[in-house]
C-alpha cells in the first residue's frame, strides 16, 4: 500500500474517531456516477467529513477544489491535496486570460465528480451565504452530471476558526435527492433553488 | 464442583468462567434461530429479531472482554478508556456548549480522561478518588471564564461538569475494580468487573421485559420515562440481587455480602438510568430506535453503559468502604 493510500486511511481513521463522520443517504445512494456534490461550508474539516462519508471506492474519483496559493504553499499541503485527495487547483485571484473555472471543467470532462462549497468561503452564521454562480455555470456546461446537495451538520462545533485542536463531537452529511437546472431558469433563480435544498436538509436531519 | 472450582488458579477460573459465559450465548443464540423459524405472525417475527439484537451487543461485549482479559491488565483500562471516550463525544454532542467552552472540553477529552485513566492502572485510587470531584470540577469553569463568555454560564458548566462525572469519572470504577487489592483475591479482580456487569445488565434486562409485558403498571415520571416505574425497578434490582447472590463463588463476597453489594448495584444502575433518560429528554433527544440515530449517530452507546456509569462507583465505594482495603 502507497504512503499516500496509508494517509488517507489513518485521516478517515482520526475523522471517525472525532466526528463519527456518519453519511445520511436520502433521495440518492452512493454510486459511481458522475456527480457534483455541494453543501454548506463552516469548516476546514468540511471536505473530510464528505470524504469520510462516501465509500472507499469512490473517494478517489471525487475531488474537491484547492486554492492554489494555499495548498500548493509548502511541500506537505501539496503533497496532501495532490496525492491524498486528488484535488484540483483553482486561482482565487482572478486574471483576464483565465476562467476561473476551466480546472473545474476539465475535471469534468475527464469524468470525476467534484465536491464545491458554493457560499466560496466559511460561515460561521448557521444559514449559508448566498451561493455564487459558478455551480450555474458547470450546470449549464455539463447537464448529465447529476447534482446533489449536502447539509453537514455540527462540525463548526469541533473545529471554530482560529482553534487547532478538534473537541469529539459527532458530525452528519445529509446527502439529499439529485436536482437539475431547468430549462430557461435564471441563474439567481437556480442558485437559490439550489441553496434551498441544501438548507432544507438541515431540517430533515433535525426532525428525523 | 464448587471445591474443584476453587482449588484452580486464577487463569484458569476465569478462564472457565468465559468458558461458561460463551455457552450460554451459544445456546441463546441457538433458541434465537429457533424462534425466527418458529415465529407464526409478524409480531412474534419482531420479537425473535429484537432478541437477536440484543444477543449480538452481549457477544461483542463479551468477546471484547475476554480480548481484553488475555491482553491483560493495560488493555482493559484502556478498552474502559476508550468506552468513556464514545460515550463522553456522545453526551457532548447532545449537549448546548459554546465556542468559549472550546477549551475546557479538549481538556476534559485529552487531559482529564488519560490522567484519570493513568491513576486507574496505576492505582492511585486516592487521587482518582478526587482528581475529577476536586481538581477538575474548580479547574474547568476557570478555562471558561477565561474565554470571556458569560452566557449561560453556569448552564454549560454543568452540562461539562454532569458529561465528566458520568462518562469519565463513573465509568472509570469499572476497570478501577480490575485493581482493587483483595486479600487471598489475587489476579481475580476480573470477576469482581464481570460481576458488576453482569449483574447490573441482567438487572436492566428484566426491568425491560417486565416493563414491555406488564403495560399496567404506572409510570413514575411520565413525562421522562414511559416504562419507568416502581414495578419494573424492583422486579430488576430483586432479580439482579438474586443473580448476584447465585454468582457469589466468583467474587471475594459471602453470599449474603454478595446479596447485599448486587442490591446496591443495581439500584444505583437503575437509577441512574433513570436519570440519563431525564438528561436525555432535556437535551432533546425524544426517540430512540433508528430514527434517533439520524441527528448525529448519538444515542446508541450512552444508553448502553448509563446504568454502568452508576453503578460502577457506588458499588466500588461500597466494597472499598465494607471490606476496609
Amino acid at each position: 500500500m502507497s504512503l499516500s493510500n496509508t494517509t488517507g486511511l489513518l485521516l478517515s481513521f482520526i475523522a471517525r474517531l472525532v466526528t463519527g463522520a456518519q453519511g445520511h443517504w436520502y433521495g440518492c445512494v452512493p454510486k459511481a456516477e458522475q456527480r457534483i456534490y455541494f453543501a454548506n461550508h463552516q469548516s476546514h474539516l468540511d471536505w473530510v467529513l464528505i470524504w469520510c462519508a462516501l465509500p472507499r471506492e469512490l473517494r478517489s474519483h471525487t475531488r474537491p477544489i484547492a486554492a492554489k496559493d494555499y495548498w500548493t504553499s509548502t511541500p506537505f499541503k501539496h503533497w496532501l491535496t495532490r496525492e491524498v485527495f486528488n484535488a484540483v487547483y483553482v486561482n482565487r485571484q482572478r486574471t483576464d486570460d483565465q476562467d476561473p473555472l476551466e480546472p473545474l471543467v476539465e475535471a469534468l470532462r475527464n469524468g470525476d465528480s467534484l465536491v464545491i462549497f458554493p457560499e466560496g468561503t466559511r460561515s460561521n452564521l448557521g444559514d449559508p451565504q448566498a451561493f455564487k454562480s459558478g455551480l450555474y455555470h458547470l450546470a449549464r456546461q455539463f447537464p448529465e452530471v447529476q447534482l446533489i446537495p449536502a447539509w453537514i451538520d455540527n462540525v463548526q462545533r469541533v473545529m471554530p476558526k482560529g482553534e487547532v485542536v478538534p473537541v469529539p463531537i459527532l458530525c452528519s452529511v445529509t446527502f439529499g435527492a439529485p436536482m437539475q437546472l431547468l430549462p430557461d431558469e435564471d441563474k439567481r433563480a437556480f442558485l437559490d433553488r439550489a441553496r434551498e435544498a441544501v438548507t432544507s436538509l438541515r431540517k430533515l436531519g433535525r426532525s428525523a | 464442583m464448587l471445591k474443584y472450582l476453587r482449588n484452580l488458579s486464577a487463569g484458569e477460573q476465569i478462564g472457565w468462567l468465559f468458558v461458561i459465559v460463551f455457552g450460554i450465548l451459544g445456546l441463546a443464540t441457538v433458541l434465537g434461530i429457533a424462534l425466527s423459524i418458529k415465529a407464526a405472525d409478524e409480531s412474534q417475527q419482531e420479537a425473535a429479531e429484537r432478541f437477536k439484537r440484543q444477543l449480538r451487543t452481549s457477544w461483542i461485549m463479551v468477546t471484547v472482554f475476554w480480548m481484553a482479559w488475555i491482553a491483560g491488565t493495560f488493555v482493559s483500562v484502556l478498552l474502559f478508556g476508550t468506552l468513556s471516550f464514545l460515550a463522553l463525544r456522545e453526551i457532548i454532542t447532545l449537549s448546548h456548549t459554546r465556542r468559549g467552552d472550546h477549551r475546557s472540553l479538549i481538556v476534559a477529552f485529552f487531559v482529564v480522561l488519560p490522567v484519570q485513566y493513568y491513576l486507574v492502572g496505576a492505582r492511585y485510587f486516592d487521587l482518582f478518588s478526587v482528581f475529577i470531584p476536586v481538581y477538575v470540577f474548580f479547574a474547568i469553569p476557570v478555562i471558561s471564564a477565561v474565554a470571556n463568555d458569560p452566557e449561560r454560564f453556569l448552564e454549560r458548566n454543568a452540562n461539562i461538569q454532569w458529561g465528566i462525572m458520568v462518562c469519565i469519572y463513573g465509568l472509570s470504577h469499572a476497570p478501577a475494580l480490575l485493581r482493587l487489592d483483595f486479600p487471598r483475591y489475587e489476579d481475580r479482580g476480573a470477576f469482581l468487573v464481570f460481576f458488576l456487569v453482569f449483574v447490573v445488565q441482567s438487572c436492566m434486562v428484566v426491568q425491560g421485559y417486565v416493563a414491555r409485558n406488564y403495560r399496567s403498571l404506572k409510570p413514575v415520571a411520565p413525562r421522562i420515562s414511559a416504562s419507568f416505574s416502581w414495578g419494573s425497578a424492583w422486579a430488576g434490582v430483586i432479580a439482579g440481587g438474586l443473580i448476584g447472590t447465585l454468582l457469589y463463588w466468583i467474587t471475594p463476597f459471602k453470599p449474603g455480602q454478595a446479596l447485599g453489594m448486587s442490591l446496591i448495584a443495581c439500584a444505583a444502575g437503575t437509577l441512574g438510568h433513570f436519570v440519563m433518560k431525564a438528561l436525555k429528554k432535556d437535551a432533546g433527544v425524544h426517540y430512540w430506535g433508528n430514527e434517533g440515530r439520524l441527528v448525529t449517530g448519538a444515542v446508541g452507546l450512552l444508553d448502553r453503559v448509563a446504568a454502568i456509569c452508576f453503578a460502577a462507583p457506588v458499588f466500588f465505594h461500597s466494597v472499598r468502604w465494607y471490606f476496609n482495603i
